[in-house]
């Protein structure tokens, strides 16, 4: 399969504070690669990396041929980012905007098409997430769940070739987190390269094609769902997932 | 209350009452104007500018409109520059009111989550769209209760222009006061001029105030 994105030896840095050290990553066309790993492992950073929200210290990122973090241009990263669609888990849906509006107000003002063929295309992708009726609501007046689908249909717009999604239920209640997750499945289902960051293991488990364990600004281990959570390498993997899955390693003498 | 005294003098209250709504909406129109642009150097903190802006919103802030009148209509004809009382009212409140302006527009920009800006950069848009469809929207429809609080308050503040000479609803009243004695009728008059003015303001900015917050805030 083509590859779409790579990261080289990428070090991220605040101050002094050493957040990601040497992360390497090679991300092919329909992949789906989930991330997982402990608070404060640099996972969400590493995201924001990738489409230039965050400034690198050292290596790159490649998006196909082109550079796209470190990168000076600024027209040239903004067209990167066209490419790469992102969730974040706070949904950040434009307050002031109707669900419409802020589906269609990228692919109108950033990429100029034609705004009655983004309106149609919208309220296609509005239906699919069952949030047509929406349409000329604020936000405000949906549930989590909700505006984390209109989230992903506003990044779904700008037709990218690879979504980046940012911990999108760990702000939802357990009943919405499914509707979301579901979205995503779907999406992994028709071949959707994405990359999950996620505290949902059983999610992530579900719907990667490759799983990632970091802890401490490093890659610690990766493989296919099946082996890496059955059978965990390292040490630090299998005490990451015990916790999470609340099992009790050692009984207390 | 003598009636006759009421309706000799309301034409004169008329007369204070449109000088003082000019020169008030010409004041507000300028603190407008003076404050969204020292929000946007204070908000992008463009160097040297901001320094001076800071300054000149504290030093406006922090003095009552009064002294900054005397200082406009008494020192500047010191310095050669003589203006009329009209305008010196006009530029005062303007400054004024441009300090106050400034620090609501700055405050709403900056209430707008910085989770909006990575939202807006990562669809592609650049710095310009993200301030114009993004970030000055939002502040606009959050500033607006400060903003018509201000209105208000400018407006009342009209009322120093007396101490000018500028022949306002204040000076009218207390002329009239001065000359005929009449103090209970021209309070009256003064109050209800006063009223006329900013009741309807206060109308229509509720109304101005529902349509620029709904989207974000509801009813």
């Amino acid at each position: 399969m083509e590859e779409i994105l790579r990261v080289e030896h990428l070090h991220k840095k605040y101050d002094d504070l050493g957040v990601l050290e040497d992360v390497s990553l090679s991300v092919h066309k329909g992949e789906v690669i989930a991330i997982i790993g402990p608070s404060g492992c640099g996972k969400s950073t590493f995201l924001r990396c990738l489409n230039g929200l965050e400034d690198i210290q050292d290596g790159r990122v490649i998006l196909h041929d082109e550079i796209i973090n470190p990168c000076d241009d600024v027209k040239k990263l903004q067209k990167s980012r066209e490419k790469i669609g992102m969730v974040f888990q706070s949904y950040d849906l434009f307050p002031h905007k109707t669900i419409l509006q802020n589906v269609t107000l990228a692919p109108v003002k950033v990429q100029k098409r034609d705004k009655a063929e983004v309106e149609a295309e919208a309220m296609e992708l509005l239906t699919r997430v069952g949030l047509e009726s929406k349409k000329s609501n604020y936000p405000r007046q949906l549930s989590g769940g909700q505006k984390q689908r209109v989230a992903i249909v506003r990044a779904l717009i700008m037709h990218p070739e690879i979504l980046l999604l940012d911990e999108i239920t760990a702000a939802l209640d357990t009943e919405m987190v499914r509707e979301v997750l579901e979205v995503v499945l779907s999406l992994a289902k028709e071949g959707r390269t994405m990359i999950i960051v996620t505290h949902e293991l059983q999610f992530a488990r579900a719907v990667a094609d490759r799983v990632i364990f970091m802890d401490g600004g490093n890659i610690v281990e990766e493989g296919a769902p099946d082996e890496f959570f059955d059978h965990p390498r390292t040490e630090r993997t299998r005490k990451f997932l015990d916790n999470e899955r609340f099992t009790v390693t050692e009984q207390p003498s | 209350m003598d009636i006759s005294a009421i309706s000799q003098y309301t034409p004169l209250f008329v007369q204070a009452f449109f000088l003082t709504v000019k020169i008030g909406w010409i004041g507000i129109a300028l603190s407008l104007g003076i404050g969204i642009v020292c929000a946007f150097v204070m908000y992008f903190k463009i160097p040297v500018l901001t320094v001076i802006v800071r300054i000149y919103v504290e030093l406006f802030r922090n003095t009552p409109l009064l002294v900054q009148l005397f200082f406009i209509y008494f020192g500047l004809p010191k310095l050669g520059l003589t203006i009329s009382a009209e305008v010196c009212g006009a530029l005062g409140l303007g400054l004024l009111g441009g300090s106050y302006m400034a620090e609501a527009i700055r405050s709403a920009l900056e209430a707008v989550p910085p989770s909006q800006r990575e939202s807006a950069l990562a669809l592609g848009m650049g710095k310009g769209q993200l301030f114009g469809l993004i970030t000055l929207p939002q502040a606009v429809s959050s500033s607006v209760p400060a903003i018509l609080a201000n209105v208000i308050f400018l407006l009342k503040e009209t009322s120093v222009f007396s101490a000018i000479s500028l022949m306002d609803l204040m000076f009218t009243a207390k002329d009239l006061i001065g000359l005929y004695y009449d103090t209970t009728e021209c309070l009256v008059l003064l109050v209800i001029f006063y009223v006329i003015m900013l009741l309807p303001v206060s109308f229509l900015g509720r109304w101005v105030e529902h349509k620029a917050r709904f989207a974000i805030y509801g009813d």
